[in-house]
């Protein structure tokens, strides 16, 4: 029904994976010349600095892609390649504004009762091996989408109301989708769904081997797609080269086709520190996901080029406790400890005893947002204004914990130590993934702020998949330190975080029924938002669902990191927006000003 | 004679160095785990004696850092105001020696947190860290050496001195000891432990899983020595006189495996405390955050941290003097019980 909201360091676990094919370099005949602006065409004209034409830009990925095929891209590495810098939409999300816009898609109507969306397609259109694109291309994207064979990751998001969304044709230029239900988002649904070339696929479709084509060793003739750039080479355990698609439906103001770079080269280079290092180098033109530390590193010495910083993200990180019902398979020593976690104040004093600001300080160096609610700053527009800011208060902690029955003894080592109505020593564990030392950083900052209200606190870093089998599956853990990103500013992507159903409603995911009253109440403000037909509706359901997240604390939310990006001096239209991608959101307007220098390369 | 003296110097030497760690509650200003959130990644301060307006003083002077105006990692001093050095100074509660509770610090100063050697990501002191991680450290090489010695000296007498299938069953084993990848064997045992273990509980699981798996070659050494031992006149006269296993062992063998053990000892806990430290390293060790001498140095595994803060490199220099005073003393050792030998046999000829 949704998009995944994705645990933001799942990706790069997933990128981890082996190679997927070994790679024959083929590239495509050079008879192929760009040609000026077709006046048949309707062009898209994108308004911004001009540029000139030419030049390779290099940037570094944190793992290779596993595949170039929409269908089944689930890691980071392969979305960002594909859905930044290859493929097209049909109606686009506006990275900068966080607005839609016009794609593959000129226009569209939806119908008075919200139900029915009338798309009108660009003319003239297409594909990056000049084969013209149509609502054929449309209708059979979406069959395929749909298709349970294909197991597309596209198809939840694609069943609104529990009925597959219809698409109809109507004439060439024309496709109707029919919605059983309102959709609250409206047509921020279509942004990153792929347009596929019906040309190329429609027999590997038929035949039932979808999933496995076009993956990275795919010869450049048998691949095709609507994005600015389309499939040169591929090195394994190197780099992925594509060169500028000479078909692709933008222009600048003065009429001169988008791209202006001749070549996107992405380097394979699987550690940070080794991305920070090649930029520094010279080696890439442009860095982005940077911890506050190398950013820093980066900004003292900035030779040739310039850091920026885009302001808070749309990460949120933020730590629970296990709230699952304590089955009977539960080890005797968590037991007692989920009644703590239960307790309402016993949460609340948790996060009134935790310093905010010193996180946001030490692990972000304050490149980053404290925060009390998921919607982080970066978001501008589903904030809700009323949510308390209250700041960091031990005297609060105390009371509240004092209020429900916690008192303090002194331990053998003469600290002040807090017991529960048992006289247990209250201490747990925080889980942290091994690999993000951010969290990690959270959680040492937490242990030593409850210390001070004698909560003795064990942090233990995980490996990230056995961790999350842990919060998911065996449910076999005290509390843990996450963060999650989402693709989109809307609420809507997060659905299966809020909803009590969902597989990301970490504290006490997939219930059958709300466990609580306030899940149910979160539960049907979210259907609620999902259906109402305006912002101010859908914002007003919103508000209240940040409201008793705030109050009910089922998760305690920390702080969100700034998005930290560095780039040449010499690009020019560069304009870092906190979605992802960060900084290849226009790489079609990206554009060297000196391009002497690229010449010499 | 000379080199009798020779190997007491280095034991001397021995004994300050661990002197100062085992009293690092006195020795360090601070709380190894008390955090200044205001300042992380300080820099070491400077100790000054001529303030900015160029007047000497007498005590030791320096002046409290703060961050420079809209910056998170760039600090700058605050020279109006010098914070005089103080000795003997009441400061944070420990207990010496883990016993005597106490409050007495050698050095420290009132108003402001002095940093020796800088401050780590969250502000600690960058020096009582040091002086409090090499006691898991050094208490890991040690104890770990101890078990490996008790385990290796059991098992290489009875091979020794039992022979038969014995010796052919206990030296089997010890060479497949000798053969296996120890590290990796390391992180297969610490795998299988529980999840969240307290520091107590971490520091004796390494010491455990130290011991367990070192015993291998100190038990062969002390194999050879027995096997030869006991075939002596002497032991063959005891037994001759109806002296038991267990006298001969006690009285005439295990006495003459007395140097090779201690060289062995000498040898083993330098490289007992690396292996604390490589596991400690991996974040396999003593949990935060009590500090010992390798999670001190996960912090080098970061970029930014080896480019710009080089103080947090001291950790690895903080163990280069008990290692050479350790391998002085292990040749020193060598050296005597080879004079003595050669007095020995010249004395028996």
């Amino acid at each position: 029904m949704v998009r995944m909201t994705r645990l933001s360091t799942f990706g790069k676990l997933l990128g981890c994976g082996l190679l997927l094919a070994s790679g024959t370099v083929l590239s495509r005949p050079a008879s192929e010349i760009p040609q000026q602006a077709r006046p048949s065409e309707e062009l898209l004209t994108l308004p911004g600095e001009l540029g000139n034409r030419g030049g390779r830009l290099v940037v570094s990925l944190r793992a290779e892609p596993k595949t170039l095929n929409p269908l089944t891209a689930a890691d980071a590495p392969s979305r960002e390649v594909i859905l930044g810098a290859m493929q097209a939409d049909l109606i686009h999300i506006n990275r900068a504004t966080q607005l839609t816009e016009p794609a593959l898609a000129k226009s569209w109507k939806v119908s008075a009762n919200g139900l029915q969306y009338t798309l009108t397609l660009r003319k003239g259109v297409r594909f990056s091996d000049g084969q013209p694109f149509d609502a054929d291309d449309v209708l059979f994207t979406f069959r395929v989408y749909l298709d349970e064979n294909v197991h597309a990751t596209q198809r939840d998001q694609l069943i609104v109301g529990g009925k597959p969304i219809a698409v109809r044709k109507v004439d060439a230029q024309t496709v109707v989708f029919q919605l059983a239900k309102t959709y609250g988002a409206g047509e921020r649904l279509f942004d990153g769904l792929a347009i596929l070339p019906r040309h190329l696929l429609e027999k590997v479709f038929a035949e039932g081997k979808l999933a496995q084509t076009w993956m990275l060793a795919t010869p450049a003739n048998q691949w095709a797609g609507l994005g600015p750039f389309r499939l040169k080479e591929y090195v394994p355990g190197q780099k992925l080269v594509l060169e500028r698609n000479p078909y692709y439906w933008k222009q600048d103001t003065k009429g001169n086709p988008l791209p202006y770079l001749d070549e996107l080269i992405f380097l394979f280079v699987p550690n940070a520190d080794a991305q920070v290092l090649r930029f520094q180098s010279g080696e890439t033109d442009l860095i982005s996901r940077l911890s506050a530390e190398n950013f820093s590193v980066l900004s003292r010495q900035q030779h040739g080029y310039a850091m920026s910083d885009a302001g808070p993200g749309l990460e949120y990180n933020f730590l629970f406790f296990n709230l699952n019902e304590p089955g009977e398979k539960i080890s005797p020593d968590l037991a007692p400890k989920m009644k703590w976690f239960r307790e309402l104040k016993f949460r609340q004093a948790i996060s009134a005893a935790i310093d905010r600001d010193a996180i946001v300080r030490l692990v972000y160096q304050g490149r980053g947002a404290a925060l009390w609610g998921p919607v982080t700053p970066g978001n501008h527009r589903w904030g809700n204004p009323a949510v308390p800011h209250p700041a960091r208060s031990l005297e609060k902690a105390r009371a509240l914990l004092r209020e429900s029955g916690f008192a303090w003894t002194t331990a053998t080592d003469g600290e002040p130590a807090l017991v529960d109505s048992d006289a247990k020593p209250v201490e747990f564990s925080i889980l942290t993934s091994s690999t993000n030392a951010d969290r990690t950083k959270m959680a040492t900052l937490i242990q030593d702020d409850l210390k001070q209200i004698g909560i003795r606190v064990q942090v233990v870093p995980l490996e990230f998949r056995s961790l999350i089998d842990r919060v998911t599956q065996t449910r076999e853990y005290e509390a843990c330190v996450l963060g999650l990103v989402s693709f989109d500013a809307d609420p809507t992507p997060e659905l299966n975080v809020w909803l009590s159903s969902g597989g990301t409603h970490l504290w006490n995911p997939s219930q059958s029924h709300p466990a609580t009253a306030w899940e149910a109440e979160i539960d049907s403000l979210m259907r609620q938002q999902l259906a109402a037909p305006s912002y101010e509706q859908r914002k007003k359901a919103f508000d209240r669902v940040q409201q008793i997240l705030a109050e009910i604390q089922p998760m305690i939310f920390l702080a969100s990191p700034d998005i930290l990006v560095g780039a040449k001096n010499s690009i020019g239209n560069f304009h870092p927006s906190v979605l992802e991608p960060y900084v290849l959101w226009n790489v079609e307007q990206l554009y060297f000003r000196n391009t002497s220098e690229n010449v010499r390369r | 004679m000379i080199q009798r003296r020779g190997w007491k110097r280095w034991l001397l030497a021995l004994a300050v160095l661990h002197g100062i760690v085992a009293f690092a509650g006195f020795f360090a200003p601070y709380d190894p785990t008390e955090q200044d959130r205001e300042r992380p990644y300080l820099p070491p301060m400077k100790i000054h004696l001529v303030d900015a307006q160029g007047h000497f003083h007498l005590r030791p002077f320096f002046y409290a850092e703060h961050l420079r105006g809209g910056s998170f990692d760039q600090f700058e001093e605050t020279t109006d105001h010098a914070i005089p050095l103080r000795f003997f100074v009441s400061g944070a509660r420990y207990r010496l020696l883990g016993l005597l509770p106490s409050r007495m610090h050698l050095f420290g100063a009132q108003a402001s947190r002095i940093y020796l050697l800088g401050s780590d990501a969250y502000g600690r002191d960058q020096f009582s860290r040091i002086l409090y991680g090499g006691q898991i450290s050094l208490s890991a090489g040690l104890l770990g050496a101890g078990l490996t010695l008790f385990f290796g000296t059991l098992i290489g007498a009875t091979a020794g001195y039992y022979g038969g299938w014995r010796d052919g069953l206990l030296m089997r084993v010890a060479e497949l000891f000798v053969a296996l990848p120890w590290l990796y064997l390391l992180f297969a045992l610490r795998a299988f432990l529980p999840l969240a273990v307290s520091p107590l509980q971490a520091f004796f699981l390494i010491i455990t899983v130290i011991g367990a798996v070192g015993w291998a070659r100190p038990a062969r050494l002390v194999r050879g020595v027995v096997l030869s031992a006991k075939e002596r006149d002497f032991v063959r006269a005891a037994r001759g006189f109806g002296a038991t296993d267990g006298y001969l062992l006690r009285r005439h063998i295990l006495p003459e495996t007395s140097s090779v053990i201690l060289t062995q000892a000498a040898i083993l806990v330098p490289q007992f405390v690396l292996a604390e430290m490589t596991l400690s390293f991996l974040g396999l060790g003593v949990p935060e955050p009590m500090p010992s001498w390798g999670s001190l140095l996960t912090n080098l595994q970061q970029y930014s941290v080896l480019v710009s803060s080089w103080w947090m490199y001291a950790p690895a220099l903080a163990i280069v003097p008990f290692f050479l005073v350790y391998l002085g003393l292990a040749s020193a050792l060598q050296q005597d019980a080879g004079t003595g030998k050669i007095e020995k046999t010249t004395d028996g000829t």
